[in-house]
């Protein structure tokens, strides 16, 4: 009885693990499975597509072949690195950090900060500029009183003689 | 009266050089680049730089499994750029397959095939489909299509004994007569 029932334990245990594996050899990828590579990839065919909406049928191929990678167990690096092995390194939405790749990445902010700079002095050199010029004409009207004015003198005198 | 100076006050000089320079430099590489990409395809008359064709298993070459255009000097070199989700590449299929059969006794030219941008098992199944027997692999890293700069497929490379181009055939062939009066030009 005791010899039974190990035999049946170990038959079950044993038809377990070929369930297991079995259930993991046959589990095909999802088409959001598919697509989350495919979104990171473009086909040099059909430049400006991603692939994961291009209606090719070169994409289509691409696809099928993401979705037998995954089921082969080959993680998302992998299946990329494959990618840029067989077709270049064009095909990855987002390029390699490498030689003038680099100009991607370094322009940008560059620009940017350099703009900035560029906003920076101007606004100084406007703001310094109307300082100087409401300091220059504060010192010019302190310099020269009315009574010198000749014009006003000469306004005076003739709003005085209309009376 | 007393004068009162504004500070004259702007970008230095040093910064403004960097900025004009890099922009300058900036828009020569864009300049280059969109030349590069204007130029069209190889022209006749080239010389063709050496590159590399690996080899699908069974499409080898006298056993290797890769070739090197220099590998057939003093050859005439068709060198065909197709693929397998490529309409127009399966119009000529039969053409080039017989043009080969019938060059490929004398040994005077090679057929080579380069797989653009293609799955290997969609590329097995046309190869098979088509009953292609010529060398044939695929373009790695597109290396290759890149060096010809094609603009698609199929376009198809005459390459004379001495490694220069000579013709260029953009699109399908239309005849078998048609491939074997573009290969007497060169091999009478």
């Amino acid at each position: 009885m005791k010899k039974l029932f190990l035999t049946l334990t170990f038959i079950l245990l044993l038809s377990a693990l070929f369930a297991g594996s079995a259930l993991a050899q046959d589990k095909v990828p999802t088409d959001d499975e598919v697509n989350a590579i495919a979104k990171q990839l473009y086909c040099p065919v059909c430049e400006n597509t991603p692939l994961d909406v291009c209606p090719t049928e070169a994409c289509r191929q691409w696809r099928e072949l993401i979705r037998t990678q995954l089921s082969q167990g080959m993680t998302e690096d992998q299946i990329k690195q494959y990618f840029v092995d067989n077709y270049g390194a064009r095909v990855l939405a987002e390029p390699p950090r490498t030689g003038l790749n680099w100009l991607i990445y370094i322009l940008p902010p560059v620009i940017i900060l350099a703009g900035a700079f560029i906003l920076f002095r101007s606004f100084r050199e406007w703001t310094g500029r109307s300082k100087a010029s409401s300091v220059l004409s504060a010192e010019r009207s302190a310099a020269t009183p009315p009574a010198e004015d000749d014009y006003v003198a000469r306004l005076e005198e003739e709003l005085k003689n209309r009376k | 009266m007393t004068e009162t100076t504004i500070p004259k006050r702007g970008v230095p000089l040093w910064v403004q050089i960097i900025i004009w320079v890099f922009i300058v430099g900036l828009l020569a590489l864009v300049g280059v680049i969109l030349s590069k990409r204007q130029q069209g395809t190889v022209q006749p008359g080239d010389a063709i730089p050496d590159f590399r064709l690996p080899l699908f298993s069974g499409y080898e070459y006298e056993g290797r499994s890769e070739v090197k255009l220099s590998d057939f000097q003093g050859k005439v070199v068709v060198l065909n750029f197709w693929a397998s989700w490529c309409k127009p590449c399966e119009q000529e299929a039969a053409e080039l397959e017989a043009a080969w059969k019938f060059y490929e006794p004398h040994g005077e030219v090679v057929f080579l095939g380069a797989d653009y941008v293609d799955t290997e098992p969609e590329a097995r199944a046309y190869l098979k489909k088509y009953g292609i027997t010529f060398f044939n692999g695929p373009d790695m890293g597109t290396k290759i299509s890149q060096l010809f700069r094609i603009r698609g497929v199929p376009e198809t490379y005459f390459i004379d004994q001495n490694g220069v181009l000579y013709f260029v055939k953009i699109g399908p062939f239309a005849s078998v007569n048609e491939i074997k009066s573009i290969i007497a030009q060169k091999n009478p």
